[in-house]
């Protein structure tokens, strides 16, 4: 029963792609949708029935279907595991997932291959599911990378648009630079303890077996470039933003609620493994930090609403990170699932707005959007405030949580994560003023044709906009229930929860006030001042460098790809060439010989009889005289 | 029943369809490969029983040569893989139209017969008498049915033909050599010896350069994409798809177990020259203009991790080598058949001249597209075991080899998605392109899931493989 | 029996057969005409039987001219070939001029 239900979790999104890219043009476009749809639901359900069944019995749910890879020193199985920690994951990824497959039916109703967008969209989730509940380190790197073929696919989806197939191959090379340093990472751990399963590891790992600190670090290090690369932090994050070529529910559910997660769902994972390493953690913590206020900065002057959001989901993760890298990864998990609502409920919206305004996505040509599509405008306030860390909305119980860690470990780490919070609060809402306040900006002609989207549209962001709201019960203070239910997961390290002091109330009202500056700060500007960004010629200063994110694209293109391109220019035109003619040089050796030697040939039957006679007589000369 | 059987297969299919005429040659081609096919897994069956199926007869009595034909789990696997792609390459071929299809054909079989014995001998100078012999059918193949100029032709398959036949003079050195030590050929033999170290590294040089040069290892591969690019494609795939294999296998068959000692002494000079042909390949591959050419420079990289995993000596090195090179024969006869496909409509391997190709083609760009991420190794793909494992082997020798061999899942990535998108990827091309037929896609469709499967559930060829390779450890290691 | 060694000296045989050789040997060398290439070389095969004969006398010893008679044997059906093989050349380039035979020449 269990079995063939795991089996049922696992395979139903599959089973969807397959039907989907088989029959899919058959089906038609609404049935192909609908079971699109119907299978990620199927998940979702059987999720459900393990989460209740595990918070009953508080066992994990382990299976091994068969050996896969066969090594000299271990094998590798085929097998699931289904703790809390995968099952977490398993619920939002399978029930967010749901909502915004349910918002594609709409959205890319026009769309000639709807069918392949759904195969797509039940692939990836297949992925998401294999990575969560892989039993081992290279059956997560299954679905570690499957994620990064949907995430490729879905990118490029309008392949005609060569820009667009640029930021698909874009993701998929910076994917794998991490991927690289994760597949480092788990040879380090396999050939120290000859397993990769997530439970031995954890006994070895804790019990001290073979601690070879340096190894360990090495490890740990691997893993988190394995991480920075999915999870888009520094110095491989600049594949996010760019990703969001791809349609606006793939830029929801990949590239901000669930794929961009997975590193701190490995991270997390490992977590006896990381608390191992305290050097690893500080360097995770400051790059975490670091990410979130470099991605803030840029955030604060972009005007296609899509890279506001996708920036400020590299800010947000540089937050989960700087949380993981304190210890605290109950706190980073809790981030996950907040910033999961209320960021696919944002980018849902944004959705709907660039539906209607048919897929214009500068904001200087947005505006005045509020009464004409309040439901959207409504489900991304509530969202904003709540990205913004405004209580009683669920980011701020999240976000407060890092804060707060953050406080207690390193204070310099805490006031940039306080400055990228006051930068989000600020751009969010410098996004919200310009989208939906104030006048229309765009044509006479698409103003009339502008429209609140259909219901197949809202529901999703409704249903999304309550989570984000009530988001924050899952881990209150004084209940704490996310605390406890992670507990069996994280009892490496006893999990830290604060006790509510005047210090932690001084900090939530530090956060808040900081949350409401930016958002003064965003209205003084853009609704008082009546300030709309200028065209991209006109913006010059450190605000250029900005809109230009610092120049880091051009940072690497000059540094890593210029390079190796002309190396194999260089390879290509002269290294090849000269390495064929030293192999020719043979030949044309042999040549001069030939041509020297055929001289002597005159052809001349008494030369050569002379050369004969001279030859035996210094023969016989030789023969007699010496 | 014994392993000669396969042999008699191919050389009686080469001449019956000699005979049988141009138009019938392709079926019987196929047929026959079918047939050798189909013989083969009955012998794996009858190997797995543990029963004989070697076979022993002299051939020679001065020197003595003993026609001694043996297989053992790795010879095994690498026969399967001929004779599982023989019919595929035939099968391949059948939307080309060849003059005097007969020979054309009949060669092809040969050459099989050629490949297939140098699987199975076991006696040094048959060894290479088989070797050798695989290299005459591939000339003509290549210099008859070629594409580009015959000047231009003949020059590149010249220089493929003395280059490797002037290697391969050292091997035959090496072999005179160990005779006059031991007054046999036959392997069994030869691993006996206890060669001073000396004499070690100047056999393993020899070798060394009978396989470099075959493989090919950097700087020695120079022919390579030449050749590719002019070869006939049934061409290029037997000389990518199974030829190459014949040095790697030849690696772990004779040069390891002949010369264990210079083998350890010279494992890092290898090892690092095998790496550097990783990174070399993968970077030439990346400006190439010739669909054909790119391809033959990313095997070039991939055959570099595997010679890489070859000289690890260890056993997940050695088997995931092995494993790498089951993959890439499959991998690498599916993306030629796929330049192919798109050469019988548009009559170019330019990439320029592509692109657009996708719109036109859902299905084609579909499996096309599965080819190209197994050729990454995508995990789930054979490919990933056999590079995963290959690449932990490394990691266990030095941590530097691994993150250096580990930068082919970087730069493969960037090659073969850029290729992609050149060549399929973008506005609709302006010529119509039609999708594949049914043979096409019944071609792809065998390789794909040939991968996807083994990928999953790699364990009867692991199974297959891993008890021979344990038997050549120890004899390396004695 | 009356030796005819004891009254003209087995070296003067050699002295003869040398001359003769060098004659055959300059012959072949200076002559162009294929013909007097021919006798020159019969005159050199000539030169070393009168040798093989004077000492088989000188060592009392058949065997010598027993050689004798094969070598005239195969000079005789050398210079049936010979002069055959003369005979097709002049044919095909209407000279028997040694000097003009360069086919050789690389």
């Amino acid at each position: 029963m269990e079995n063939s239900l795991v089996l049922v979790l696992l395979l139903s999104p599959f089973i969807g792609f397959l039907i989907n890219v088989f029959f899919g043009k058959q089906l038609g476009k609404t049935v192909s949708g609908a079971l699109g749809t119907l299978a990620v639901v199927v998940s979702f359900l059987a999720s459900i029935y393990f989460f209740v069944e595990i918070n009953q019995t508080g066992k994990p749910i382990s299976i091994k279907f068969f050996d896969w890879i066969s090594l000299h020193n271990f094998k590798l199985d085929m097998g699931v595991l289904l703790d809390q920690l995968s099952l977490l994951w398993l619920l939002f990824v399978t029930g967010i997932g749901s909502l915004i497959h349910l918002y594609s039916i709409s959205y890319m109703h026009d769309d000639e291959h709807l069918n392949k967008f759904f195969a797509y969209l039940n692939l990836f989730v297949f992925f998401m599911i294999t990575l969560v509940v892989g039993s081992n380190l290279v059956i997560m790197f299954i679905g570690w990378e499957g994620v990064g073929l949907c995430s490729y696919l879905l990118i490029g989806f309008w392949y005609k648009n060569q820009e667009y197939n640029d930021a698909a191959k874009k993701a998929f090379i910076m994917n794998r630079i991490g991927d690289l340093g994760f597949l480092i990472g788990i040879f380090i751990l396999g050939s120290l303890f000859s397993t990769l399963d997530f439970s031995t590891l954890k006994t070895l790992i804790t019990s001290g077996t073979n601690a070879n600190v340096t190894l360990l670090s090495l490890a740990a290090l691997s893993l988190f470039i394995g991480a920075t690369g999915k999870s888009a932090q520094i110095p491989l994050y600049t594949w996010l933003p760019d990703a969001m070529a791809g349609p606006t529910p793939v830029s929801a559910l990949i590239h901000a609620a669930t794929m961009v997660t997975a590193g701190i769902f490995m991270i997390t994972r490992m977590n006896f493994l990381f608390d191992l390493v305290p050097n690893i953690q500080f360097i995770i913590a400051v790059v975490g930090a670091v990410t979130a206020l470099v991605a803030a900065s840029i955030g604060l002057v972009q005007n296609d609403i899509k890279k506001v959001l996708a920036y400020s989901t590299v800010s947000q993760l540089g937050l989960m990170f700087m949380a993981l890298g304190f210890g605290a990864y109950n706190v980073a998990v809790f981030h996950v699932i907040t910033h999961a609502f209320f960021k696919a409920c944002l980018f849902l919206g944004s959705g709907s707005v660039i539906h209607a305004l048919h897929h214009e996505q500068d904001m200087r040509k947005m505006g005045g959007l509020r009464k004409i599509m309040p439901i959207t405008f409504i489900t991304m306030m509530i969202s904003t405030l709540a990205i913004s860390g405004i209580p009683p909305f669920s980011g701020f119980f999240s976000k407060d949580e890092i804060l707060m860690t953050a406080f207690h470990n390193n204070t310099i780490l805490w006031v940039v994560a306080s400055v990228a919070s006051i930068m989000t609060a600020f751009y969010m809402f410098r996004l919200m003023y310009l989208t939906f306040y104030k006048e229309y900006r765009g044509t006479e002609e698409q103003k009339h044709h502008l429209h609140e989207s259909p219901a197949l549209l809202t529901f999703p962001l409704i249903v999304l906009a309550i989570l984000a709201t009530v988001g924050g019960l899952l881990n209150l203070p004084g209940n704490n229930w996310l605390n406890h239910y992670l507990a069996p997961i994280l009892s490496a390290t006893e999990h830290k929860e604060h006790t509510l002091g005047t210090t932690e109330y001084m900090l939530m009202a530090i956060a808040v006030a900081g949350g409401l500056v930016g958002i003064f700060m965003a209205y003084s500007k853009y609704i008082k001042q009546n300030f709309v960004p200028k065209p991209d010629a006109e913006i010059n200063g450190f605000a250029k460098t900005l809109y230009n994110k610092y120049y880091v694209d051009e940072f690497y293109m000059s540094l890593i790809v210029k390079p190796i391109k002309s190396l194999s220019n260089f390879f290509r035109e002269t290294l090849e060439p000269a390495l064929g003619s030293l192999v020719y040089g043979f030949g044309t050796m042999a040549n001069k010989m030939s041509v020297t030697g055929k001289k002597i040939h005159t052809g001349s039957i008494g030369w050569y009889l002379t050369m004969f006679t001279l030859g035996v007589c210094l023969i016989l000369c030789y023969l007699f005289l010496f | 029943m014994n392993v000669t059987t396969i042999l008699l297969i191919f050389l009686l299919g080469a001449v019956l369809t000699y005979v049988s005429g141009n138009k019938l040659a392709s079926k019987i081609a196929l047929g026959f490969s079918i047939m050798a096919a189909l013989a083969s897994f009955y012998l794996l069956q009858l190997y797995l029983a543990n029963q004989n199926i070697s076979f022993n007869g002299v051939w020679l009595q001065s020197p003595k040569v003993f026609l001694s034909l043996q297989a053992d789990g790795i010879s095994l696997a690498m026969v399967l893989l001929t004779t599982c792609l023989m019919p595929v390459i035939v099968l391949s071929s059948f939307g080309n139209i060849y003059n005097n299809a007969k020979s054309f054909y009949s060669l092809v079989l040969f050459m099989a017969f050629a490949m297939t014995g140098t699987f199975l001998a076991t006696d040094g100078l048959v060894y290479y008498v088989f070797w050798e012999l695989a290299l005459i059918p591939i000339y003509f193949i290549a210099l008859i049915w070629g594409n580009g100029s015959i000047e231009s032709r003949k020059k590149a398959i010249l220089k493929f033909f003395i280059y490797t036949l002037a290697g391969s003079l050292f091997m035959l050195i090496a072999f005179a050599y160990l005779y006059t030590k031991t007054g046999s050929f036959l392997w069994n033999d030869l691993v006996k010896l206890n060669l001073t170290s000396t004499e070690q590294t100047w056999i393993f040089l020899a070798f060394f350069l009978a396989y470099a040069i075959k493989i090919p290892i950097i700087p020695f591969h120079t022919w390579q994409a030449k050749v590719y690019q002019k070869a006939p494609t049934v061409g290029t795939m037997l000389l990518s798809g199974i030829m190459l294999k014949m040095g790697l296998y030849s690696v772990i068959r004779w040069q390891l177990p002949l010369a264990p000692l210079a083998a350890k002494t010279y494992m890092p000079y290898v090892l690092a020259l095998s790496i550097a042909g990783v990174i070399y390949g993968s970077i030439v591959a990346l400006k190439q203009k010739d669909l054909k050419k790119l391809l033959a420079y990313s095997s070039l990289a991939h055959v570099g991790l595997i010679a890489a995993g070859c000289y690890t000596l260890t056993q997940d090195g050695l088997s995931g080598a092995i494993a790498q090179m089951i993959a890439h024969g499959f991998v690498i006869v599916g993306l030629f058949f796929a330049a192919e496909v798109i050469y019988r409509r548009y009559d170019s391997y330019k990439i320029k001249d592509l692109g657009g190709i996708r719109s036109q083609t859902p299905k084609f760009s579909s499996l096309f597209l599965l080819l190209v991420l197994a050729s990454v190794a995508l995990p789930g793909t054979y490919n990933f075991v056999g590079e995963f494992t290959v690449l932990f082997s490394l990691y266990q020798i030095n941590i530097w080899y691994a993150v250096f061999g580990g930068t082919t899942i970087i730069l493969g990535a960037y090659y073969m998605l850029k290729m992609f998108q050149n060549v399929m990827l973008g506005e609709t091309n302006t010529k119509a392109f039609a999708d594949v037929n049914w043979t096409e896609t019944f071609v792809f469709v065998v390789i794909i899931a040939f991968l996807l499967l083994y990928g999953l559930y790699p364990k009867p060829i692991t199974d297959l493989v891993t008890p021979s390779v344990k038997e050549i450890l120890t004899i390396i290691n004695r | 029996m009356n030796n005819i060694l004891n009254e003209i000296g087995i070296e003067n045989y050699i002295y003869l057969a040398v001359i003769l050789f060098s004659i055959g040997v300059f012959g072949v060398l200076y002559r162009r005409n294929a013909i007097i290439v021919f006798m020159s070389i019969e005159i050199m095969l000539n030169a070393v039987n009168l040798l093989f004969v004077a000492f088989s006398t000188y060592h009392q010893d058949a065997e010598g001219q027993v050689f004798v008679f094969f070598s005239m044997a195969v000079a005789a059906a050398e210079v049936a070939v010979g002069l055959a093989i003369l005979v097709s050349v002049f044919r095909n380039i209407g000279s028997i001029d040694i000097g003009k035979l360069k086919n050789l020449k690389g």
